[in-house]
């Protein structure tokens, strides 16, 4: 068969690895995204000795092969039956997605904490002191200073994250999840034609293509302000490239 | 509970360590392949001419964005066919063999690693003073003498940081070769989990024998980069 052939034969099923894809890398990065910055806020006002639990957990995620921790995760659980049982918890390790799942997102919860961290520390004190200065409320000063700012720096790294993630869940087509890598083993071992490879590897670059250019969109729409002010007065014509 | 770890038959010791023996080999075998690999591409994507140029940077983006595991099947499966092929081109009776997994690993491994490596490499080449490449030449050294004298101490020194971030990181990707059946640290505690039906246990030891490699491999790192910049003076405040 040739490669179009394969495509014309298969696609139905390389689109609904696709959406798995997608819905996988998505949901794992918002459940991170909704917990990494409590976390980074303790790696920051904490004293070191309390946050001690939180760097080994960060270290140990960092330190591990994403493999072996979904293998723990999915298989480890296995040990525990018993005990999940008797919480009601065993339905849920027992479904190979939902094991992916807990495991990407514990995984970039750990890098998007890291991330974080560096986003919140490289914003200037004397923004911090202003906002004091004009009697905002530590609360409001996060909301309106610190995370803003912090989000706007942390922006380009977390956009890398997020594509790591993409590119890790892949991994979950080996616990039986058919995401667009099982799907595709799937399809290679139905036929032993190698195009469908191929396929995959242009799906994938495909959507990292439109998931970098969306992110660039709000990466400008972020910081939309400091651009306005940045613009030459000048009647010089603006230099192509300079933006970025 | 720690008969299960020990050596010999009653143990799984011996067959960890074992596994982890050709984990550390397969790193250690990827990494010149790797950084090969890496300055192939930086050189390509600083070329002058633009065909090598738009090869480097095809070579860089297209293997940054593929997962991992993706191009290490499309490595073992394609170049299994295409070993195939060879073989039956050569004598049409041969029976079909397959391809080293070993092979395939330090192979698809070290293109991930050439790819990320290109692009450090190459930052860190544009990062060096183009004063110093000039001094070189007024005082009449041969552009070999350049590259060796000035330019490569450097870009070691300018490279390391990055480079030790990928060496981490495909110290945890030699993980996923254990899929394509070669016995490593993750194959033999599959191994062992299969038998003692201990699959906590026996993971957790995988995790913490790659974490004790990683943090191993950040101290040597730390030194190397403090050795890299004892000639910088440094800023204090």
């Amino acid at each position: 068969m040739n490669p179009i052939e394969i495509l014309i034969d298969y696609w139905p099923r390389l689109l609904d690895g696709a959406l798995m894809t997608i819905k996988l890398t998505f949901l794992g990065a918002l459940i991170a995204a909704l917990v990494s910055p409590g976390f980074a806020l303790i790696r920051v006002r904490v004293s070191p000795l309390a946050q001690a639990p939180l760097r080994l957990y960060v270290s140990f995620m960092r330190g591990t092969p994403i493999l072996a921790q979904l293998f723990l995760i999915f298989y480890g659980s296995g040990q525990f039956r018993p005990a999940l049982e008797d919480w009601g918890l065993w339905t849920f390790f027992r479904d190979p997605f939902n094991c992916a799942l807990l495991a990407f997102a514990l995984n970039s919860t750990a890098y998007q904490t890291e991330i974080l961290r560096g986003g919140i520390m490289g914003v200037p004190q004397g923004e911090i002191e202003a906002a004091k200065a004009v009697g905002m409320t530590w609360r409001k000063t996060l909301a309106r200073v610190v995370f803003p700012h912090a989000y706007r720096i942390a922006w380009p790294a977390l956009g890398n994250e997020f594509i790591l993630l993409m590119k890790a869940s892949a991994l979950a087509s080996v616990v039986t999840v058919f995401d667009l890598m099982g799907r595709t083993r799937q399809v290679f071992s139905k036929t032993f034609d190698f195009s469908v490879y191929l396929w995959a590897a242009l799906i994938y670059l495909f959507m990292t293509a439109v998931f970098v250019f969306v992110w660039r969109q709000a990466e400008r729409y972020l910081s939309r302000h400091i651009e306005a002010r940045e613009r030459p007065r000048t009647t010089t014509p603006t230099v192509k490239g300079t933006q970025a | 509970m720690y008969e299960l770890f020990s050596y010999g038959d009653a143990g799984w010791g011996d067959e960890i360590l074992r596994g982890l023996a050709i984990t550390v080999q397969l790193a250690v075998v990827t990494l010149p392949v790797g950084l090969f690999l890496g300055f192939l591409a930086a050189f390509a994507s600083m070329s002058k001419w633009r065909p090598l140029r738009v090869l480097g940077f095809g070579y860089t983006t297209v293997m940054r964005g593929l997962p991992e595991i993706l191009t290490l099947f499309v490595v073992y499966n394609g170049a299994g066919l295409l070993l195939n092929v060879i073989l039956r081109w050569w004598s049409p009776e041969a029976p079909p063999t397959d391809f080293s997994p070993f092979a395939a690993g330090v192979i698809a491994l070290g293109m991930v690693f050439g790819a990320f490596a290109g692009e450090v490499l190459r930052g860190a080449f544009q990062s060096l003073d183009i004063g110093q490449i000039e001094a070189g030449r007024a005082i009449g050294m041969t552009n070999r003498q350049i590259f060796l004298r000035i330019q490569l101490p450097q870009v070691w020194r300018f490279a390391l940081p990055g480079l030790g971030n990928l060496w981490i990181n495909m110290l945890k990707d030699t993980a996923l070769v254990s899929v394509i059946a070669l016995d490593d640290l993750m194959r033999m505690t599959k191994v062992a989990v299969g038998v003692t039906k201990q699959p906590f246990t026996f993971y957790l030891l995988a995790c913490l024998i790659y974490w004790v490699m990683c943090v191993l491999s950040e101290l040597v790192l730390a030194k190397l980069e403090r050795r890299a910049n004892r000639g910088i003076r440094r800023v204090t405040s």
